[in-house]
Formats: structure tokens, C-alpha cells, sequence
């Protein structure tokens, strides 16, 4: 006992109050940790491991060919055009949708926050089964296109004349990755910008700062690291998405696979090592992703500090 | 001015370019198993239409469970010609959405199917579970892998060549009812087309015995070794024919009707011919069977329209919501 407070007393003269509540057995502490690390290096680093060593097997020759290969290649822009349109329209729309919510009072502001979560809720097949039934030949837009007496005459024939596709084509990939990674930026942004309240933008106004320059000086500014982190989440999220993608790719070689669809279709091929050759560009991806992650979360609680 | 004139004169040239020979783009909608058949055949048609038109043509390939991609045809997908694993899966296009005339079997020799396969088994080496005839496939203990008859062709070919194979066997329909129950109790997985299910069994390590394409199972022979797996013939089995059409509505849309017509007779001619029996499909031409003969084992084949009257009425019948399939997996 006395030894105990002799103990706490030094303890508490060093500024660091500890008491046995808040401390575990060493064996309770160690066993934790060696749980977290078994589940660690089971379900993340081996997989890992594993795509890296299928994707070299053959050699770094075989490992490049794979990657520079025609319809390769067309995964992999047609991946990096899916993301590059999508991120930015989702950047747009989290900020203006964020921007919104937090900052004024409406009606139906409920409704809107629990529709940017619906692509969160619904699985991603009917995610692009979606743009099937609108925009198949069979969908809302086929009938409209085949309809003997259309409502707006001149639109349909407009429409039959363009000959442009939406699904099966880059258009409708672009629409599903679009709808799968719609909440990543609103999502992160509106907690943040709840948080943070109106107080500094009210200052603005009333020392005649117009919306706009508030929203570029003020606002920006403050959620500039939160908007970042949507962002490669949302950006991760659109390269790798593969259910509602395949849905509405019709899986033309060469044409309309990302990356995650081309990677099914070469290991169905039974040509392994580009399978996982084409997995393993995913996998940098990822990696890439959780550092900068890292990166922007150790700048975040720096701009904080300061 | 010197670098001007040139480039104006490398524009020319390739404006002419353009204008002589025309770049063609198909694209061909097929079912699982033929992929490597048509990167060959692709190759060997480019080469055939540039010597006789000057024209480049380029095909693009669409692979997946046959009765998935008929769908997407009928959503919209642009499909010049579709190579799919059965008849019904063809007429499905007329019925949903009118893209080809009813009498479309008709328009080409044997039935619009240029070659033919068969099913059989493919086990692992040693033949651990002596696997040899259908019969073999419902004594119990035995696992068999076979895809799901809802949305592959293979499957389909499969069930019904169990089907035929009891009914020659025990007579009467409630007798191969029976007999294609007790099988269905041996499948654990129903993958949704005839590539997943041989993944399944030689990738996975699943099952004693998968039901494949004749063609499929000596592909999978060839890729990971004859020390791995070994194919089973079965003493009957049905004579399954991949049709192929072209899509009327999309070539008269795209302007693409001569070459997309000319892509699939020339799958009948002898070069045609030889590319299809050397990826293990059964070639029309007598001459041709003959010289593959040693890839392709005698055996009794039936035909669906003998067994069965047709694709229209065995999908009705065996294969509809509702039908016999569904009663007996449903009851499993």
C-alpha cells in the first residue's frame, strides 16, 4: 500500500497520472498487439505478398510485358479517365453539397444527406443495373428512342441521329464510377465543416467579404486537408471499383475494361502472371493511397496545432 | 517552307490513305470458351479480308456466360455477330428485341453452327474416383462441379446430355428426372459460366469431376499439363451446336453488313475449319475431322432436336422459371 502511493506520488510529481485502472496486465497488452498483427499480416500483408510474387514469377521481362500489352494499356487509360472524370464532378459536387449543409438552413436538408449515402447503401451491381434499365435498349431511354408517338418529337430524333452510347461504353463507366464514389468527398467534408461552425465566416461578412471570396479565404483554407483525404479516398474508390463497372461495361476487350475488370478477365484466361501483373498496379495504387493518407493526416494535426 | 510543304505532303498521303483503305471495327459477342479460338481466328480473318479488300479490319472480343451476354445485346451492347453457345440463346434476340429476323438459324449451313463440341468430364490424374460414364456421376461421395444452367450454355448442354443419357438408358422422363436430381445433389457450386466452373475445379481444387466442353476440357489439359487432369469420354453424350448469326439491326446501323457476313462464312472455309478443330472444336468438314481425328474420341452422339424437339421447347421445358431445373435444385 504504501509502497502504491509512494509510487502515484512520484508518478503524479512527474505530471503523469497513472493508476492501475488504466493499465493492463503486460500479458493482456502483448496478446492484443500479437492478435492485431496475426490478423494484420494474414488478411493484408500476405495477400499482398502473394500478388507481388505471381506478378514476378516469370521475371521483371514478363512482369513488364504484361503491363505494356495493347489492351493493357487501354485498362489502364480507360481507369485513369473513369477517375479523372468522376473525382473532379464528385470534388464539385462534396464541396457545393457539404458547403450547403453545414452552412445554412433548409428544408429537406435530412432528405439530401441521407441521398448522398445511398450509394453507400446499395450494393454496386444495382449500382449499374441502375443505368441498364434507364439507359439500355430496353431500359426508359430505348422505349423513348422506339416509341411511335414520343413526347418532344424533335428530341428523339435528335437523339436517334447522334448514334452516341452511354452503356457499354466509356460513358456509362464513367456514370457508375461517378455513382459509386458520389458521398466519398461530401462525406468527409460535412463532419468537418460541422465541426468547425459558421463563427469565422460570419467575421467575414461582416467585414464585407463577398460569398465568394468567404468561400476561397475563409472556408477553403480551413477544410483544405479533409477535402484532400475525400479525395484519394474517392479516387482509390474509382480505380478499383468492380461490380457496378461490370455491370455496365460489356467487357470489349481493348475498349470498354478497367483495370479490376481486365484482371478477371486475364486470370479466366489462365494467364496468371498478367492477372496478378495487373493486380499488383492496384495493389501500388492502394499503397500509394494509405501514404499519402498518412502524409496529409500527420499534415492535418499540424495545421491544427498551429 | 521546306518543312511546310512536306508536312502538307504527309497529310496528303495520309488523307488518301484513309480514303483507299477503310478501317473496319467489329465486334464479336461470345460465350466463355472461345476466347483463344477467336484471338486466332480474328487474326486469320484480318489477314483474309485485307487481301481481298485492302481493308483493315479490327475485331474486338466480348466473353462471358452465354446466356449474360445475349442479355447485353438485347440492353444494346453493339454486337456485329454473336458467336453464343446455343440456338436459344440466339432467338432470345428476336424475341426481346427484334435485332434479327425469326429464320435466323436458317441463313447459314448446319443450322448456323459452323462447329460443334461435345461434353465430358474432366477428373484428376489418376482417375481417383474411376469416373467412367454418367452413371458414375450420382453415386454419392462424388463432387461435381457444372456452372449454372440459368445463365451459361455450357450448363445447359451439360444438363441435358445427362438427361438424354438417362432417358436412353433407363427410359421415360420421370426416370431421368430422377437421375438428373441425384446428380444436382453432387454440385456444390454452380458458377455463372463454363470458365468460372473450370477455375473452380483446376485453380480451386474443387470436386472429383467437372462436366466441360469437350473444347474447354482440352484447353485446361493443355495449360496446366495431361500430369494434372485427365479427360473422361462418356459412352453417350449430345452433339452441342455454338451457333453464330449476324446482328441484323447493329451492322445495318453501323454500315457493317458485308464484312460482318463475310467474318462468319469464312469460319466454313478450310482455313476456318483448321483454326476451330486445332482449339478442340469439332469441325463440319469431313476432310478436316479426319485429320484431327486423334483429338476427337467416337462416340454416341444425339442431337437436341432428336431428344428434346428443338431449343425452343427443352428451354421451356427444363430450363424457364418454373421448369424442371428449377424443381429440382429448389427441392435440393
Amino acid at each position: 500500500m504504501a509502497t502504491t502511493v509512494t509510487h502515484l506520488k512520484a508518478q503524479l510529481g512527474d505530471d503523469a497520472p497513472v493508476s492501475r485502472a488504466t493499465r493492463d496486465a503486460p500479458w493482456v497488452r502483448w496478446s492484443l498487439t500479437a492478435v492485431a498483427l496475426l490478423f494484420l499480416a494474414g488478411f493484408l500483408l500476405l495477400p499482398l505478398a502473394a500478388v507481388f510474387t505471381e506478378a514476378l514469377r516469370k521475371g521483371l521481362g514478363v512482369y513488364f510485358c504484361a503491363l505494356i500489352d495493347a489492351d493493357a494499356l487501354a485498362a489502364i487509360r480507360l481507369t485513369l479517365l473513369a477517375a479523372a472524370i468522376s473525382v473532379p464532378a464528385n470534388v464539385v459536387f462534396g464541396v457545393a453539397a457539404a458547403w450547403a449543409i453545414t452552412k445554412f438552413h433548409f428544408r429537406g436538408k435530412n432528405v439530401l444527406i441521407t441521398l448522398i449515402d445511398l450509394p453507400f447503401a446499395v450494393s454496386p451491381v444495382i449500382s449499374g443495373l441502375i443505368y441498364v434499365l434507364v439507359f439500355g435498349l430496353q431500359g426508359w431511354m430505348g422505349q423513348y428512342m422506339n416509341a411511335e408517338h414520343p413526347w418532344l418529337p424533335w428530341f428523339q430524333q435528335w437523339l436517334v441521329g447522334q448514334d452516341f452510347k452511354i452503356i457499354f461504353a466509356v460513358p456509362g463507366i464513367v456514370l457508375a464510377t461517378t455513382f459509386v464514389t458520389f458521398p466519398f468527398v461530401a462525406r468527409e467534408l460535412i463532419p468537418l465543416m460541422q465541426a468547425q461552425g459558421s463563427d469565422e465566416e460570419y467575421a467575414a461578412v461582416t467585414l464585407g467579404a463577398s460569398g465568394w471570396q468567404i468561400f476561397r479565404r475563409v472556408t477553403l483554407p480551413n477544410i483544405k486537408w479533409g477535402l484532400f483525404y475525400g479525395v484519394i479516398l474517392c479516387n482509390a474508390r474509382a480505380m478499383g471499383e468492380f461490380g457496378a463497372v461490370s455491370v455496365v461495361s460489356g467487357h470489349i476487350r481493348g475498349e470498354t475494361n478497367t483495370i479490376p475488370l481486365h484482371v478477371e478477365i486475364l486470370y479466366n484466361e489462365y494467364n496468371f502472371t498478367a492477372a496478378f501483373a495487373m493486380a499488383s498496379l492496384l495493389a501500388l495504387l492502394a499503397i500509394f493511397t494509405l501514404v499519402l493518407k498518412s502524409v496529409i493526416e500527420w499534415r492535418y494535426a499540424l495545421s491544427h496545432k498551429s | 517552307m521546306k518543312l511546310k510543304s512536306l508536312l502538307s505532303l504527309l497529310a496528303a498521303v495520309a488523307l488518301t490513305g484513309t480514303a483507299l483503305a477503310k478501317d473496319i471495327e467489329l465486334l464479336n459477342v461470345s460465350y466463355d470458351p472461345t476466347r483463344e479460338l477467336y484471338v486466332d481466328y480474328n487474326a486469320a480473318f484480318a489477314k483474309y479480308w485485307q487481301a481481298k479488300t485492302g481493308d483493315t479490319v479490327t475485331v474486338k472480343q466480348s466473353h462471358g456466360g452465354s446466356g449474360k451476354q445475349a442479355r447485353s445485346v438485347i440492353d444494346g451492347l453493339q454486337a456485329d455477330v454473336v458467336t453464343l453457345a446455343l440456338a436459344a440463346d440466339v432467338d432470345a434476340l428476336y424475341e426481346n428485341a427484334k435485332l434479327l429476323p425469326k429464320d435466323w438459324q436458317k441463313r447459314l449451313p448446319n443450322n448456323s453452327a459452323p462447329y460443334t463440341s461435345t461434353i465430358v468430364f474432366l477428373v484428376r490424374k489418376g482417375n481417383p474416383q474411376n469416373i467412367k460414364d454418367w452413371d458414375d456421376l450420382v453415386k454419392s461421395g462424388v463432387t461435381i462441379v457444372t456452372p449454372n444452367p440459368k445463365t451459361s450454355g455450357g450448363a445447359r448442354w451439360n444438363y441435358l446430355a445427362a438427361w438424354g443419357y438417362a432417358l436412353k438408358k433407363y427410359g421415360g422422363d420421370d426416370k431421368a428426372k430422377e437421375f438428373v436430381g441425384k446428380l444436382y445433389k453432387n454440385v456444390p457450386v454452380l458458377d455463372s459460366g463454363a470458365r468460372g466452373a473450370t477455375t473452380t475445379f483446376v485453380q480451386r481444387g474443387i470436386g472429383d469431376v467437372a462436366i466441360s466442353w469437350e473444347n474447354e476440357a482440352y484447353l485446361a489439359v493443355k495449360e496446366f499439363g495431361a500430369d494434372k487432369f485427365e479427360i473422361v469420354v462418356p459412352s453417350v453424350s449430345i452433339l452441342a451446336e455454338p451457333t453464330v448469326s449476324v446482328v441484323d439491326k447493329v451492322v445495318k446501323k453501323k454500315g457493317t453488313e458485308a464484312v460482318a457476313k463475310a467474318y462468319l462464312d469464312y469460319l466454313y472455309s478450310d482455313a476456318g475449319q483448321e483454326i476451330a478443330a486445332r482449339n478442340f472444336y469439332r469441325p463440319r468438314n469431313a476432310g478436316i475431322l479426319a485429320k484431327y481425328s486423334a483429338n476427337f474420341a467416337k462416340l454416341d452422339l444425339f442431337t437436341i432436336d432428336d431428344v428434346f424437339g428443338g431449343w425452343t421447347k427443352a428451354q421451356k421445358t427444363h430450363f424457364a422459371d418454373g421448369g424442371i431445373f428449377d424443381e429440382i435444385y429448389l427441392k435440393k
